[in-house]
């Protein structure tokens, strides 16, 4: 497995040679998609957790939802994700605490992912994901989607595809979405994104087809359990060289 | 006040239960010149007394602005208000630095609180000898909050501290009622009028000696000094000069008035 | 697993996220415009990232190359203007803005910020002012500017249209000096261009041109569309 870097402990380290932290992901889940639609927002990811091409973990969450209208799909490295998951409920638990009405709306849950990446890149140790930010706010029912990356990189957009999604699902995303994020219903968004899942399980092989989707309206947050895509497979028996 | 063998430092208890220096920094609040703060539903103001030590110096400055959503009123000890005002904007630009979110009052509140309780239990300390009122408005509203040498703070309809800050309190506590509805305008001028209360019989509000401020849902930080001043004095002027509480409010003395 | 046989390229900390800025500094303007484009190699991230800000009714920063890192530069002079406010009770002006930048930069210059920055506005006596930069703090003062990804494009156009280079029978406006003599629309319409030509050949450039107009009253925000292609 010569494409996979252990991350050694700096003492496990050969003294005469520079430090060197995180070389790569290990653990790794694939695409996050999100849109926004009428009532609120969506995401979906995979339940797949790869190491290197073995498919490992098959029943992976990446959805993790922060407070009552925040949702953060992650791709990337997974151990870096759950240390990020435990940064986060410190500060959800944080907040609790204070019981002052203050609730960190999903624009600020943003800005600390944000500002928590770019420390850690800057530092040169980075948190090797991709995070799809999505969240409708409160009072206002105003709509949120960003997206955040090992490098503090952010941006915000009607889609968001990370990984391999940024190129199969995101030409398909747009064109679905733009321009009508204030008219799709929340059975044509499903669609899109359960059409842009199948997209990429059918070219994406660190990918798998058993997904979990994710709501934020103003009511509330919605996951599903782990649902599988319909898949049409019959026309591999017209490919020469495959199967029987 | 007298001294005793139980004031030597803020960390050593009297038999009574009381920590002497506490108490000492609490008069230090009452030195300095009034300040008032009062908020409606919409809007918090600040009004503040200013004084000059003579006829050739400037006045002083009663009022710091924290954030474009929070300014405080400062009443006592001049350096230790501008130790604490610092404190509070670093604190405010830290909330905008990694939460992207103009810092809530409580979490401002809790922080000075946090900070100034040190002061008062490790060896050696001192209290500070200020009193702050600050204002602010975040997603709960628009908020007066009291901060004292104790380590408290207190959130209030309105507040005065400083010197001859009661006859200010009893003005408040009979007209607050009216606040909650009232059109900023209105409430800087009770504001005034409250402050009026506290002056000396011969002194006066003009546009040198008071500084108002006002913050407000969708109104960033705003500071009237000077000639700016002239039109709410004027309003003032044409009310029933002398203190006294506006016509409108016909109630008796305030459960509070226990000052002659 | 030996060192010497790693494959993989070791952990970059710096992207560059494409984008152009543009500035022209007039008597008694100042234009600075930047596309809205964020891509990531052949991906274009979104249409809509402002990569140019307002700091004051003075002064407009424009930053591209690395996102996360002009986002950080943003703010922390941001910060540094709120603390100047605070301290000496006025706001900062761009000159003095504009040696912060170049302070702030060079603070970093073994891990630089990967920011092609771009500081206008107004000086002291209301004459339009630019400063131009590399990522480690060098800084002049310039009469117009463009810098980022199409800045090899747009520059010698500026040059040739706004100071007059390569032409015969129009004074040449030198590089050291402080502004052109251009009309505030005449500078509009040439950033216009400037953009709608940039486009057309750099591909990390496009979707949406943001225009900051600084003038004494202020500062006036546009935004027209480019080509999203």
């Amino acid at each position: 497995m010569a494409s996979i870097k252990l991350k050694l402990p700096q003492a496990a380290q050969n003294a005469q040679e520079p430090i060197t932290h995180s070389d790569g992901p290990i653990v790794t889940g694939t695409s996050v998609l999100g849109i926004k639609y009428k009532d609120g927002i969506m995401v979906a990811a995979d339940c797949l957790a790869s190491y290197g091409s073995l498919a490992r973990f098959r029943d992976v969450n990446r959805l993790q939802a922060f407070g009552e209208r925040t949702i953060i799909g992650a791709s990337g490295d997974i151990g870096d994700f759950q240390y990020v998951q435990d940064e986060l409920e410190k500060l959800m638990i944080k907040d609790f605490c204070l019981a002052d009405g203050h609730e960190l709306a999903t624009p600020h849950v943003y800005s600390y992912l944000h500002r928590l990446l770019y420390s850690r890149r800057s530092e040169m140790k980075p948190l090797w994901n991709s995070y799809v930010v999505g969240g409708v706010h409160s009072s206002s029912s105003q709509r949120f989607l960003g997206y955040v990356d090992l490098l503090g990189t952010t941006y915000q957009s009607s889609t968001i595809a990370t990984g391999f999604g940024a190129h199969l699902a995101q030409p398909l995303l747009r064109k679905a979405v733009e321009g009508r994020e204030d008219t799709l219903t929340e059975e044509e968004a499903v669609k899109i994104l359960d059409d842009c899942m199948r997209v990429l399980f059918y070219r994406d092989a660190r990918s798998l087809n058993r997904i979990r989707r994710a709501k934020v309206t103003k009511d509330g947050m919605e996951v599903t359990d782990p649902y599988s895509l319909e898949t049409e497979w019959a026309f591999a028996e017209h490919i020469v060289g495959y199967g029987a | 006040m007298f001294r005793n063998q139980y004031d030597n430092d803020a960390s050593t208890w009297s038999p009574q239960g009381r920590l002497h220096q506490v108490e000492y920094a609490m008069e230090a609040v009452k030195q300095g010149s009034a300040v008032v703060g009062l908020r409606s539903n919409t809007h918090a103001v600040l009004v503040a007394l200013k004084r000059s030590p003579g006829k050739l110096a400037s006045y002083q400055q009663k009022l710091y602005r924290v954030d474009d959503h929070i300014g405080v009123a400062i009443s006592g000890l001049t350096s230790d208000a501008r130790v604490l005002s610092n404190f509070m904007r670093s604190e405010a630009m830290r909330s905008k630095m990694l939460y992207d979110r103009p810092l809530p009052l409580f979490r401002l509140s809790s922080a000075l609180v946090a900070k100034a309780q040190a002061n008062i239990q490790e060896y050696g300390r001192r209290p500070y000898g200020v009193g702050l009122l600050y204002i602010g408005h975040d997603e709960t509203g628009p908020h007066v909050y009291e901060f004292s040498p104790s380590a408290n703070t207190f959130e209030y309809f309105a507040m005065a501290i400083g010197s001859r800050s009661q006859s200010a309190r009893t003005y408040l506590e009979r007209t607050f009622d009216a606040f909650s509805d009232a059109a900023l305008d209105d409430l800087i001028k009770h504001g005034l009028r409250a402050l009026r209360d506290t002056l000396q019989q011969d002194k006066q509000l003009d546009t040198l000696n008071c500084s108002v401020a006002y913050v407000g849902k969708d109104q960033a930080y705003t500071m009237v000094e000077g000639e700016d001043l002239r039109p709410f004095l004027d309003a003032l002027d044409s009310d029933h000069s002398g203190n006294a509480a506006p016509s409108s409010s016909s109630q008796g003395p305030a459960p509070m008035e226990t000052e002659a | 697993m030996a060192t010497s046989s790693a494959k993989e390229a070791s952990f970059s900390p710096y992207e560059d996220n494409g984008g152009t800025n543009l500035a022209i500094a007039g008597q008694d303007y100042c234009v600075i415009a930047s596309d809205t484009r964020q891509s990531r190699g052949y991906n274009i991230n979104t249409r809509f990232a402002p990569k140019t800000f307002k700091l004051s009714d003075k002064t407009v920063l424009s930053t591209a190359g690395c996102q996360p890192d002009g986002n950080m530069v943003v703010t922390r002079i941001k910060q540094h203007m709120e603390s100047y406010k605070h301290a000496h009770n006025k706001e900062m002006s761009t000159p003095a803005v504009g040696q912060l930048l170049s302070t702030m930069l060079y603070m970093k210059r073994f891990f630089p910020y990967y920011s092609f920055n771009i500081l206008g506005g107004l000086d002291k006596e209301g004459k339009g002012c630019i400063y131009s930069y590399d990522a480690i703090g060098s800084a002049e003062r310039v009469p117009c500017l463009a810098s980022g990804s199409a800045a090899a494009l747009v520059q010698p156009f500026l040059d040739n249209q706004v100071r007059n280079c390569n032409q015969v029978g129009k004074p040449r406006i030198m590089a050291a000096s402080p502004v052109s003599h251009l009309s505030l629309d005449q500078a509009i319409k040439i950033t216009k261009d400037a953009f709608t030509s940039a486009t057309e050949r750099d591909i990390y450039t496009g979707d949406n041109l943001q225009i900051f107009i600084v003038t004494r009253d202020g500062v006036e925000e546009q935004v027209h569309p480019l080509k999203r292609d």
